[in-house]
Order: C-alpha cells, then structure tokens, then sequence
C-alpha cells in the first residue's frame, strides 16, 4: 500500500511512524507486566541493558570510517582517564572531527 | 526466595520521583542537548532538503521522537511511499526500545500505569541509559528518564526547526564529528558502568552476536539479537554478586 506525500498523507505518515514508535516504547513494558521478576528475570535484564549499549557501539565502530574509530578510542580512554563524562564525549568529537578535515 | 527479598525493600523508595529530581534530570541531559540541537538541525535540513513541508518535519520530530528512525523515513521519502516498509523499517530500528522498557520494568512495576506509561513516553537512547545507571548506583532513575527526555525532546524539536530555516550550518555534520555524539556518550556509559570477567563475557557476546546479525540478517535487527544474545549469556555465567 502507498500513500502520498501530499497533505493529509504526510501527516498520516507521520502519525503512523508516531504510534509505531509508541508501541515500542509501551510494549516491553506491558510485555514484562505478565513475566514474573524472578531471579533470573533480573538477571537477564541486567545482562541485557549493557548488551544493548554494546550492540548499538560495536557495528558503528567495526563498520564506521576512521574518524568513527578514532572518536571512541578517544572517548573510551578519555572517560577512563578523567571518569568524566562529558570532556570524553567533546574529546571524542573533536577527534573525529579533525580526522575528516583532511 | 530471594528474589522477592533483595527487590522490595530498595526499589520502593528508588522508583519514586518528584518535580525536584525531574528538573535535576533535565538539567543532567542539558549539556547532551546542546549536540541534540546540531543533530535534529541535521535532521530539519535533510527533511527540507527531502521536500518534507517545514511543519510537517516538526510535527514529525515533536510526535515520533526517534532520530534515527526520523532519518530512515527520509529515505524512504518520494510522492508515495510503500507503507508496509515504513512501519517495518521504524518498527525495526525502535525495537531497542522494547528492551529498554523491560529493563526499566523492575522499577516501573512500582508505579501506578498512568506513570509507568507515561515516563517511557520520553524514553530514548541517552536517558534510558542514565537512568540504568542512577539504579544500578542504587540512586532514584525516573527523574533522570523523564526530565531527561523531556530535554532531549524539547531540544531534538527545537534543532528540527533551526535545521529547517537556517539549516546551511549544519549541511555536512559528520564532517564536525556530530554524528558520533550518540556513540561516544553511549559509550561513557558503558565505561562507567559495572567492569568485571563477567560484564567482558557479556558485552563480547553482545557484540558478537549484534556485528552477525549486522552483516547476516535483515538490516536494523542488530541491536535486538545483540542485546538478547548479551541477555543470554548473562544467564550462563551466574551472578558474582546481588541481584543487581
């Protein structure tokens, strides 16, 4: 099925991507209110939560350019270094940054 | 047994949230935000320059909320679109989403449903992830979810419509690095986070699993097989420690 650009088929579009994208952030929630948290319930979510962070970083480094790379090395060390948070971030953009203006 | 034992006592009082930690949590993601104005600046120039009406892009970033997704739909973007792909593909790459609702649900289950709804409404990538770690610290997370996303949505809308009246800016954001800001502050969070045998056992396996599935299986299904797989192994290898 397509639907138009135009007027009212963009703001269908738009609406759909809306509610889409509500159903994923309400369903694990209503998902999980019929899973009882037992021990290793919890144990799984909390092995999961990092996963998910981990899932999202390693393509973007592997697959990413340089300046990619060089931005999370810089970051990673950078936060281990100082424990910071934010310096890290602005370093690691900042070399990036560098790395692609030649 | 235990189970029961070591959640009642601590999540009760760390699930509640008032105005004051909200407003502290907005405040925490002020900073990030500014690098969400460049970015959703990104995304205002790309949707004009895609020949998505001004305000149609606002309401677009006001309603769905989800960058990376808000992009993939550009991509998609002619005079019609093949609706089925659209919800496949957003449904796709917000997916993460449904696993970050399940790892909150240990202390969303404390609330009542108008409030445990409502606090997901703003879940994203950054907040979701600061707020895992305010309750892994034992510290109170929801103010962080809530005014944190608040933040991040107000200035996610307010850089779409920078984007789309001034947007030259930004033309070129990888070149200033702006498409790392998510990766690299995603990244602070996982090296701040818990580090022992066990998490390295985990995150490998998570990451293993998650450059697979990104080379094998349909696009944007990386994250959920990496995150479960991740899931999974933390099952195999028992808890050293509490249950958190």
């Amino acid at each position: 099925m397509l639907v138009e650009t135009t007027g009212t088929g963009t703001l269908l579009i738009i609406l759909i991507m809306a509610v889409v994208t509500l159903v994923t952030r309400w369903g694990g929630v209503y998902i999980m209110s019929f899973i009882p948290i037992g021990y290793r319930v919890k144990q799984f979510i909390h092995a999961m939560s990092g996963s998910v962070l981990v899932a999202i970083l390693a393509p973007m480094a592997v697959n990413g350019d340089n300046g990619a790379r060089l931005a999370l090395l810089t970051t990673a060390v950078t936060v281990l270094v100082l424990k910071k948070p934010l310096p890290a971030i602005f370093a690691g953009i900042l070399v990036a940054a560098l790395s692609r203006q030649f | 047994m235990h189970k029961q034992q070591d959640t009642s006592s601590d999540d009760v009082i760390l699930h509640h949230f008032d105005k004051a930690l909200v407003w502290d949590g907005f405040k925490q993601l002020v900073p990030l935000s500014l690098f969400v104005i460049a970015f959703g600046a990104a995304f205002g120039l790309a949707a004009a320059q895609a020949g998505v009406d001004g305000n149609m892009a606002i309401a677009m970033s006001t309603l769905v909320f989800a960058g990376t997704s808000q992009f993939a739909a550009l991509d998609l973007w002619a005079a019609e679109i093949p609706l089925f792909t659209l919800v496949i593909t957003v449904f796709a790459i917000n997916a993460r989403h449904l696993l970050m609702g399940a790892t909150l649900y240990p202390w969303l289950h404390h609330l009542p449903k108008s409030k445990r709804y409502g606090v997901m409404l703003v879940a994203s990538d950054a907040n979701w992830a600061m707020s895992m770690q305010a309750f892994s610290l034992e510290k109170p997370g929801f103010g962080i979810l809530l005014g944190g996303g608040l933040a991040l949505w107000f200035f996610w809308v307010i850089g779409t419509w920078l984007g789309i009246y001034f947007g030259n800016v930004v033309s070129d954001p990888k070149r200033f690095g702006l498409d790392m800001v998510m990766g690299c502050f995603l990244l602070t969070m996982v090296v701040n986070g818990e580090k022992n045998l066990r998490m390295l056992f985990i995150w490998s396996v998570a990451a293993i699993a998650s450059l697979l599935a990104y080379r094998f299986l349909p696009e944007n299904s990386h994250i959920v097989v990496g995150a479960f797989a991740g899931g999974l192994a933390g099952l195999t290898w028992g808890y050293q420690t509490d249950a958190r």
